[in-house]
């Protein structure tokens, strides 16, 4: 059976200003200075189709508050001033990308509007343009196709929802991002982490690309032979993508074949045309905390008869979660309900065998039907019933398309139905940019370093092992790398390893480095430079540095007391050292070297550079040997 | 035929509601857009307000006309009268409880002096209402806005032209403002419109659509019949004067018959010493001179310098509390009913529509400090 999967990959790029405004595209961690509050409203779609996304949205009757700065957020982000002209550094990236991805660029930007009505925009739309289209990258001699490489404008961030309100923080509305679709013509896990990879290192290759968690997000289109295109959104780690297409993949091969055993008892739409019976009265004593909370509050209890699905609801689809899971995912998002009991896992919760007997009956349900029960207000209850026959409708086809969301485990949960196609339509306050020969041919000057060619001059030039190159290639500080080489000057393979090694040594040591900054580090590298701090002392100082990020490398290093020796001082501390141990020294000669050298190790380590230490040792050994 | 993309025609609104009568003008808020043709073109029944507006079910009955589908910009104290006057007969013949007019925002509070100054005496309230954001977009502000005019034109107790706006950055509360006493004071913010040398009649709250009055003062619903006194003059300028101003500028005003000028001059209200013989020669000329400031804030007072007394004596009339565009509206208004300067200066320092207000109140000018509050979480 073949698989069929398409990667969409956003990027935030490193821009000085935001994508339609002059705000700095930083995200802020202290207290938003003010708020307010907005609904928004379906426009009729002017091109025709009702996006049922957008209208569900809509039709919650959500109110959005969002959050603002005064110095980080300004009225076009509040949408209380029309959007300013294109970015266009954000659109010299965006064509660099799309000349690494062998696209053809279009003639003309025009930007789009794409009606988003969760209140993540305050527009209510997200303002994308399309860049480049039909390029390629190539993975160990395949071509894999890249359908479009587009210009976005990043979301507001989700903090948090109560109720029917949902919070939002403007500092990342409007940060650009570059949104990278290869074509669906992935066939396996492994080549799509392996292509993943490849856009990854493209895209770090200009050094122009925010870093961090939260800066790439990558998106999956999942579809099995026979199957439906599942959209699973928000996959932030680039290893889980592998583990989340064959989840997925595994989750839709067991849909396939629930359906096909639906087909084989000759369960049809009609069967499904089912009503939800009132079974309160079942419960009246019952033990489940569940059921006696729903039915004290005045809810009702509410059963439907699933002709035909005895047993699969509890087919497990994925790690954890089965064909009534999605049931329950969907009465939660359309009903808003705490949960469903399918009859696969009952008796249990505290429902026991007579309670669910009794349910049977009076659902005059057979052997092989199943049954679903909602404790809930009755209308709420009733409309979690309808979505979890909707559900059960859908399982008669095999494979709902939907977008999903994958959970940290590589397992995938429902998110929303698939936003309809007429989403698009023109932002008819900003201008078409002509993308003129004189710009693509400044860029076309300006382009970087493919990563073969940076892994050549890696080794060659800067002398690092492979492995260490190949390191660097992947990770994130593959500029900072750059940056602390070329300015400061400093050997590239110590500050290679120290980036690559030395960090996370000290994380698997247990020390907080994701506190360590840029500054931190080229502040470090800019101290070993003048002679500030030896090598040895690196790992300690990042690792105060981690443990006190508000503390200068300078400072870190007085409070080690790792400030470095002179020769001289370093020359008369070892003179000290040796005197003590000069009995030793008699005895053993120039074989009291290991020992002499621990000794002095032990309390100069950090301060002296290893190797020059070693030599002062050795001539002041010698000349305590030879003195006697 | 439904234009492709309609929504499912609104429910029927509840009966034994008041009536609110919608008359469209155009501007952002009564147009729509043809992605297809690119055509803009304006939309504006009352099944495209209910379906754009479905809360509108339980708060009035509506009727809709387009009466005209133009800019802002464009409208010409001509438009004015043919507002006042559909306005005037909507009152007459059908009796709704309000007149709700979709007008562009850029001329908004022109248009609602030019009403306030027409309609002498209404059964019930003008509201003039707009969008800052065209209402293609899912964030706009034209559905709110309406919501809010409609709740003003059936719950107001006051029968003035007025205009219902955001009151700020949020989609929950609206101020109405008075017509002669409002003024854009943004180019795109929601709130642009302030009451200046006033504070708003009322304000409306969303979604409890409760009314609160401020005023102290204003023209209730009559339940005797509409008064009318139409018709404006269309020559009439509104001229701002600027260091090195040339009087030839006023010259030739008064050269091409203008019959009146209204100067926004600086501060209490003056202008070089080059344009006073202009002005001397203009009032001469039964041209009628009136000055403005352009501070916006406050009351012209040409008692003080000695400019001001010069402009005086050469016959310019102050415009006391009133906005540039007021005075102008007004003036335009009052030459076309008497051409006499001894009246006209009578009638425009006369407030017939509570255009003029003897006192400055000091919650009328907003407090400057507001900035403050950021100022110290800002600068960290």
């Amino acid at each position: 059976m073949s698989v069929k999967v398409g990667l969409e990959i956003h990027q935030m790029l490193d821009t000085r200003e935001k994508l339609f405004c002059s705000c700095p595209t930083s995200l802020r961690r202290d207290e938003p200075h003010s708020r307010f509050r907005r609904w928004l409203r379906l426009a009729r779609s002017e091109l025709g189709e009702l996006d049922p996304a957008a209208l569900f949205e809509y039709m919650k009757g959500k109110s959005y508050l969002y959050e603002s700065y005064v110095g980080g957020t300004c009225l076009v982000e509040m949408d209380e001033e029309p959007p300013h002209q294109l970015n266009l550094e954000a659109l010299e990236i965006a064509l660099t990308v799309c000349l690494m991805l062998n696209c053809k660029v279009v003639d003309e930007v025009h930007v789009m509007r794409k009606i988003v009505i969760d209140g993540s925009n305050t527009t209510g739309f997200q303002r994308t343009a399309l860049i480049g289209f039909d390029g390629y990258v190539e993975i160990e001699g395949k071509k894999v196709p890249i359908a479009t490489v587009c210009l976005e404008e990043d979301a507001a961030r989700k903090i948090e929802e109560r109720g029917s309100e949902v919070v939002y923080r403007l500092d990342r509305l409007g940060i650009p991002l570059v949104e990278i679709a290869t074509g669906p013509t992935i066939s396996s896990p492994e080549e799509a982490g392996a292509v993943a990879l490849r856009i990854g290192q493209l895209l770090r290759a200009t050094g122009r690309m925010k870093r961090g968690l939260g800066t790439i997000r990558q998106d999956l289109n999942i579809s099995v032979e026979g199957g439906a295109r599942v959209e699973v959104k928000g996959v932030q780690e680039l290893e889980l993508i592998p583990k989340v297409v064959e989840m997925e993949v595994q989750r839709q091969r067991t849909l396939l074949e629930i359906r096909d055993e639906l087909r084989r008892r000759e369960v049809s739409r009609e069967q499904l045309e089912v009503k939800p019976v009132e079974v309160t009265d079942v419960f009246r004593g019952t033990s489940s905390r569940i059921a006696k909370k729903a039915l004290a509050s005045g809810g009702v209890a509410l059963a439907v008869k699933l002709p035909g699905f005895a047993r699969l609801l509890g087919r497990e689809l994925q790690p954890g979660r089965r064909l009534g899971t999605e049931m329950a995912d969907r009465a939660r998002y359309w009903a808003d309900v705490g949960g469903i009991f399918h009859s696969d896992e009952l008796p249990g919760y505290g429902i026991s065998e007579d309670e669910v007997n009794e349910v049977r009956r009076l659902l005059n349900c057979g052997e092989l039907d199943a049954f679903v029960l909602v404790f809930e207000e009755r209308r709420k209850a009733e409309r979690a019933v309808e979505a979890v026959v909707e559900r059960a409708r859908e399982a008669l086809e095999g494979v709902p398309p939907e977008t999903r969301a994958a959970n940290p485990d590589g397992t995938t949960r429902f998110l929303r139905p698939m936003p309809g196609k007429a989403r698009m339509y023109p932002e008819t306050d900003i201008r078409p940019i002509v993308v003129g020969e004189e710009l693509l041919a400044r860029v076309r000057g300006l382009l970087p370093e493919p990563p073969e060619a940076k892994y050549e001059r890696f080794v060659r030039v800067y002398g690092l092992s492979p492995e260490l190159a190949r390191k660097l290639l992947r990770s994130y500080r593959l500029d900072l790398f750059e940056r602390i080489v070329s300015t400061i000057g400093a050997p590239p393979s110590l500050v290679a390893s120290t980036l690559e090694d030395t960090l996370i040594d000290l994380r698997r040591e247990g020390a907080p480095v994701q506190n360590v900054t840029d500054e931190h580090l080229m502040e470090l590298f800019e101290l070993f430079a003048r002679g500030g701090l030896v090598k040895e002392a690196i790992p300690l100082v990042l690792k105060r540095l981690a443990e006190n990020p508000e503390l200068e490398p300078e400072e870190a290093v007085k409070q080690l007391g790792l400030t470095p020796l002179s020769l001289e001082e370093a020359r008369e501390a070892v003179r000290r050292i040796l005197n003590r141990m000069e009995s030793l020294i008699k005895e053993r000669g120039e074989a009291a070297f290991g020992p002499a050298m621990g000794a002095v190790m032990r309390e100069l380590r950090g301060r002296v550079d290893g190797a020059l230490l070693s030599r002062i040792v050795r001539e002041e050994l010698t000349k305590v040997v030879g003195g006697s | 035929m439904p234009h492709p993309g309609s929504p499912a025609p609104p429910p029927a609104p509840q009966t034994g509601l008041p009536r609110v009568h919608f008359i469209g003008t155009g501007g952002t808020i009564a147009s729509r857009i043809d992605y297809v043709s690119g055509a803009v073109y304006p939309h504006f029944t009352a099944e495209d307000i209910y379906s754009m507006i479905p809360e509108l079910e339980s708060v009035a009955i509506i009727t809709a006309e387009t009466l005209f589908s133009i800019f802002s910009e464009d409208m010409t104290p001509q438009h004015w009268a043919l507002l006042a006057e559909r306005v005037a007969k909507v009152f007459e013949s059908d009796g709704p409880a309000g007149v709700v007019v979709a007008h562009g925002t850029d001329t908004m509070g022109y248009t609602a002096a030019a009403l306030a100054f027409a309609l002498r005496r209404l059964p019930g309230p003008v509201v003039l209402v707009g969008a800052q954001r065209s209402s293609d977009r899912p964030s706009s502000d034209s559905a709110t806005n309406v919501l809010a005019a409609a709740v003003t034109a059936v719950k107001a107790p006051f029968a003035e032209s007025v205009v219902a706006m955001h009151a700020g950055l949020d989609d929950t509360k609206f101020y109405v403002h008075r017509g002669v006493k409002v003024r854009k004071m943004h180019t795109s913010r929601r709130d642009a419109f302030r009451s200046v040398n006033a504070v708003p009649l009322a304000k409306v709250e969303l979604p409890s659509r409760d009314l609160v009055v401020f005023a102290r003062e204003y023209a209730p619903r009559s339940k005797e019949g509409v008064v009318l006194e139409n018709g404006f003059d269309e020559k009439v300028a509104l001229v701002k004067f600027y260091p090195g101003m040339d009087p030839e500028i006023l010259d030739f005003l008064v050269d091409r018959g203008y019959h009146g000028v209204v100067v926004e001059g600086t501060g209490l209200g003056h202008v070089g010493e080059k344009l006073v013989p202009s002005v001397r020669r203009a009032v001469e000329e039964e041209v009628a001179v009136v000055v403005a400031s352009q501070c916006i804030w406050g009351r012209v007072n040409l008692n003080v310098y000695r400019r001001g007394v010069e402009l005086l004596k050469a016959g310019a009339i102050p415009a006391e509390d009133m906005l540039p565009e007021t005075a102008y509206v007004k003036l335009s208004w009052v030459l076309a009913r008497t051409r006499d300067l001894r009246e006209v200066a009578k009638l425009l320092l006369t407030s017939v529509a509570f255009e003029i207000d003897k006192r400055s109140e000091e919650w009328y000018y907003p407090p400057l400090s507001y900035f403050e509050k950021f100022a110290a979480g800002g600068s960290q």
